[in-house]
């Protein structure tokens, strides 16, 4: 196998690794960078744990190659935390008991925070249909939906 | 100190790690030097293995081993085994075939394992899996319960005549036939509950290791019960002393069952650790987990309800036939049994109660528990034939309920079908429910439904459900091969924080918010000094591990035992310190008190002095650290009822649904704000049975719905928000009063959702319709109800 050398910035720090061509960004992210924070729940690009931002934009990192994020901007959800102190999104989280098992609440995580770029005040509407590509087993949506609108609004309090 | 007891919506002490992704699954989980595993498996459903040539995956680029069933076997491996004996109705035991970890000759099911390529990094042993040359001979394969009742069908196992694993019966057929003689009315359905597939969204991994100086193994597994498995494979597959064999199950990303069982790929990478010298890690694909996780339900059922001129019921009848899939899975045969017929009695005074049910093989994954187990089947069955019940004698559904349930000064109720139920309130959780839900205002809203030409049904379902799984000595009696019971080990630190080691695992259930709040209360002490520790048999004395929402009702009364021993030695050193007679101290508040005087001492200030004991009873052991191991009198029985409503365009056949309400009796509760996540949790793996998930086989055995795309998971927008309200009578038998909530919103949700669906459809003539209830087969049924039938 052919080895490529790739060169971004994950959660601020520049990073340079030797994969594979075939190497997916959450396997570099995984395996190579030990951010084991992302998760990989399905092989179909349906399940959405493994959402990080690149470049600002919420991407499922098992569908990008490791060398397409060439030069971009990840964050990972081991970068939303910042000083110490949950992201409000994570905050919300946190209080609306938007978790269970906390394996897809990563990707959860990172769409909803983009989500929120998008639209600062969705409604119960927006936020379920906007997480048609994050599936969580556990909490029936219920409070991830309730904790995304908190979040929201504590974003826009920021 | 904030309020961090018992009662208190106290935020999760685990949510920290898993928000910030520092949480420790199996997969994040990485041994020096380890290699890869990748297993090979069946195309076929049903095939000879006539030759198997590794030779060119063996040379493959960074290849370290390739195994097959013969080394296996070679090494004196033995199959997984299956924990519960069912015997026939005539005294027959279960047809109980081998279950090899790696097959030798024969396949018996798409998924099923015939070899295992270890290489230095995941990518290569894929690759040389794709050089292994298997030269199968397919043979005809059964893959329904319908193909496998067929005369002549071809058999799974040669020893399991009919395919039939067993054919078990609970009750009397003859009383039973003579109380329907006696009927005004009966009703009569036949079902189908549809097989489903678990899928936690973290798919299963394992990592074994070996250290050949202290020959001691260790295994990495995402289970929820790692001393079941320790017990399992050491005892019965690999034949390694409990003392030599560690299992961690460290964070695990959901199970709902299906990470119970005791699967071939933890023997695989346990062994092969070992043999190659190295530890060896698997994890699985999605795709592979959905031929390989143990799936859930798959029964067809014919029942009868004999009803009195007034709606009261005499008597109930069920024949059932239970696809078990091509081997018997751990618990397999034990759902569509006792956790299944025994619950037919429902929440009602039925007196006479007859089951019989015909458990098959087939060349499909095997079946096992999945959230609820057997209780989800049983409800359906009982509502499904309550609503019909409704129907066929003109009573209102919540009325002929109210009319049948078991009464209030009842209890302990003997049901027909052994169970006694120690205690319950269904009146009061259905008057709770349609209040919430407006059931009187229904009859409004399916009008304003109609005026924008959709059609509005109302579902009612009532449950209850056996958890806290089990007293020993009983399921020992009806097949069980373990105890149920579980253990607790409580260690108060010499300043006075206390970590609690304990054989339940959660994997979601939030135990270490939960347990560290029952601490709190108990022991008086602030929950930031409490820790809880789980799935790790170097740690924890024992375990059975979690699954049957029996945590808090058995894990957490073996805590609670545990620290009563812990205040009973305080108490034994409190007296000599404060120089009063034993007798005299009361424990209150984290303080022992001399009764009646303010004399006291902390429990920081009695475990200093445990530890460092200068000034001490004569006689006492030092150290303050107790253990206790519980075993439950009886099954707890969580119960309610809900109500939902859907709205359904009659042309398209698409439905959604309006909104759920769910009234649960789950005696005292620790955390509403937990408890109300697993209610909506198993709310929506309910709904998703009835309305999206369907396991679907082509006839040929192949899986067609493999992988998120064929294979419908709930979404947020397939969902409402929904309402969740409480009653509590608490357990009497276990010292919390505790009766579990996890499976709750499982095992009621189908038959609630599909009683709507029905109620919408019935004025277009359709009177019966099988879950999942999508919009295809809405349309179809529509469709089949407006085509005139043929004179």
């Amino acid at each position: 196998m052919t080895a490529v050398t790739v060169s971004m910035t994950v959660n601020g720090k520049p990073v340079t690794a030797a994969v594979e061509a075939r190497t997916l960004l959450v396997q570099l992210l995984r395996e190579k960078l030990a951010l084991t924070g992302t998760h990989v729940g399905c092989d179909t690009s349906q399940c959405g744990a493994c959402v990080v931002h690149v470049d600002g934009r919420s991407v499922k990192s098992c569908t990008l190659l490791a060398v397409q994020a060439e030069g971009a901007q990840v964050t990972t959800i081991e970068g939303l935390a910042k000083d110490g102190k949950l992201h409000p999104m994570q905050e919300a989280f946190r209080e609306n008991h938007g978790l269970q098992c906390g394996f897809c609440t990563p990707g959860m995580v990172m769409s909803a925070v983009d989500l929120v770029k998008h639209n600062a005040d969705p409604s119960e509407r927006e936020v379920r249909e906007w997480l048609e590509g994050n599936i969580c087993r556990c909490t029936g949506y219920h409070n991830i939906v309730k904790a995304i609108r908190a979040g929201a609004a504590a974003m826009k309090g920021k | 100190m904030p309020d961090t007891g018992i009662g208190a919506r106290v935020e999760r002490k685990e949510d920290a790690r898993f928000l910030t992704g520092r949480g420790t699954y199996t997969d994040d989980i990485n041994r020096p030097n380890q290699a890869y595993a990748v297993i090979l498996r069946s195309p076929h459903a049903h095939a000879k293995i006539k030759k198997l040539d590794a030779a060119r995956a063996k040379k493959a680029p960074g290849v370290v081993a390739v195994f097959t069933g013969a080394d296996l076997a070679g090494d004196k491996v033995n199959g997984l085994p299956c924990g519960w004996l069912i015997h026939s109705k005539d005294g027959t035991p279960m047809v109980e075939p081998a279950h090899p970890a790696l097959v030798t000759d024969r396949v018996r099911h798409v998924g099923d394992q015939v070899a295992v390529v270890i290489a230095e990094s995941r990518a290569e042993a894929r690759d040389a899996a794709e050089l292994i040359e298997v030269s199968y001979e397919p043979l005809p394969a059964v893959v329904s319960i319908a193909d496998a009742l067929k005369p002549g069908a071809p058999l799974v196992w040669e020893q399991a005549a009919k395919n039939t694993c067993y054919d078990w019966e609970i009750g009397d057929r003859a009383v039973t036939d003579a109380a329907f003689a006696k009927a005004a009315k009966v009703a009569k359905v036949d079902l189908v509950n549809n097989r489903l597939i678990p899928n936690a969204i973290e798919p299963r991994a394992a990592i074994g290791e070996y250290e050949a100086a202290t020959g001691m193994h260790t295994l990495y597994t995402t289970s929820q019960n790692p001393h079941v498995i320790r017990l399992l494979m050491g005892a019965f597959v690999l034949g390694i002393p409990e003392h030599k064999l560690r299992v961690v199950a460290p964070d695990v990303g959901g199970g709902f069952g299906s990470k119970i069982y005791h699967y071939a790929e933890e023997a695989i990478v346990t062994w092969a650790a070992k043999k190659i010298g190295r530890p060896v890690k698997w994890t699985a694909e999605r795709a592979e987990s959905f031929i390989s996780d143990a799936h859930g339900r798959d029964h067809v059922t014919h029942a009868e309800l004999a009803l009195d001129g007034n709606g009261k019921f005499l008597a109930l009848k069920v024949i059932t036939k239970a696809n078990l899939g091509a081997y018997l899975s751990t618990f397999g045969p034990c759902v569509p049994t006792y956790l299944y017929a025994t619950l037919l009695a429902g929440n009602y005074s039925t007196p006479v109660i007859y089951c019989s049910v015909q458990a098959l093989f087939t060349n499909t994954v095997p079946v096992d528990a999945y959230r609820g187990a057997g209780r989800p089947e049983a409800t359906y069955v009982v509502e499904r034939l309550v609503d019909e019940a409704a129907r066929v004698s003109g009573i209102d559904r919540a009325e002929i309920r109210r009319r049948n349930y078991i009464a209030r000064d009842k209890f302990p109720y003997q049901t027909p079908v052994a169970l006694q139920y120690d205690i319950g309130d269904y009146q009061t959780t259905l008057d709770m429910v349609l209040k919430a839900g407006d059931y009187a205002g229904f009859e409004k809203r399916r009008a304003e439904s109609k005026k924008r030409g959709k059609l509005r049904g109302l579902g009612i379902a009532s449950y209850i459900e056996a958890c806290g799984i089990a007293p020993s000595a009983v399921v020992g009696s009806l097949g069980a091969r373990a105890g149920l019971y579980e253990s607790a080990n409580v260690r108060v630190h010499p300043t006075g924080s206390v970590t609690v080691f304990t054989g339940s695992h959660s994997h979601g259930q939030g135990h270490e918010t939960t347990f560290a709040q029952l601490v709190s209360s108990t022991l008086g002490i602030a929950i930031d000094n409490i820790d809880i520790v789980h799935g790790d048999t170097e740690k924890i004395p024992f375990g059975m591990g979690t699954y049957g929402s029996r945590s808090l009702a058995v894990g957490g009364s073996a805590m609670f035992n545990a620290m009563q021993k812990i205040i009973a030695k305080g108490k034994k050193i409190a007296a000599h310190l404060l120089e009063a007679a034993e007798a005299d101290i009361e424990f209150v508040n984290g303080e022992f008190r001399v009764a009646g005087t303010d004399k006291k001492k902390a429990l920081a200030e009695i475990s200093l002095a445990a530890y460092v004991p200068h000034n001490y009873p004569a006689g006492l052991e030092p150290g303050l650290e107790e253990q206790a191991f519980y075993d439950p009198l009886n099954f707890t029985y969580p119960a309610g009822t809900y109500l939902c409503e859907v709205e359904i365009d009659a042309d398209t056949g698409v439905l959604t649904l309006e909104s759920f309400t769910a009234a649960d009796d789950f005696g005292r509760i620790i955390n509403p704000m937990i408890v109300e996540g697993q209610v909506h949790g198993g709310l929506a793996q309910g709904i998703g049975q009835a309305l999206l998930e369907g396991c679907v086989y082509d006839k040929g055995g192949q899986l067609l719905s493999g992988s998120y795309m064929d294979y419908c998971m709930p979404r947020a927008h397939d969902l409402p928000s929904f309402k969740v309200d409480t009653n509590s009578t608490p357990c009497t038998h276990n010292p919390l009063g505790v009766k579990g909530c996890g499976e709750a919103g499982a095992i009621g949700a189908p038959a609630c959702v599909m009683s709507a669906v029905l109620d919408a459809l019935r004025p277009l003539g359709v009177t019966s319709l099988d879950m999942p209830a999508t919009a295809e087969r809405i349309w179809r049924a529509v469709q089949s109800a407006k085509t005139p039938k043929a004179a």
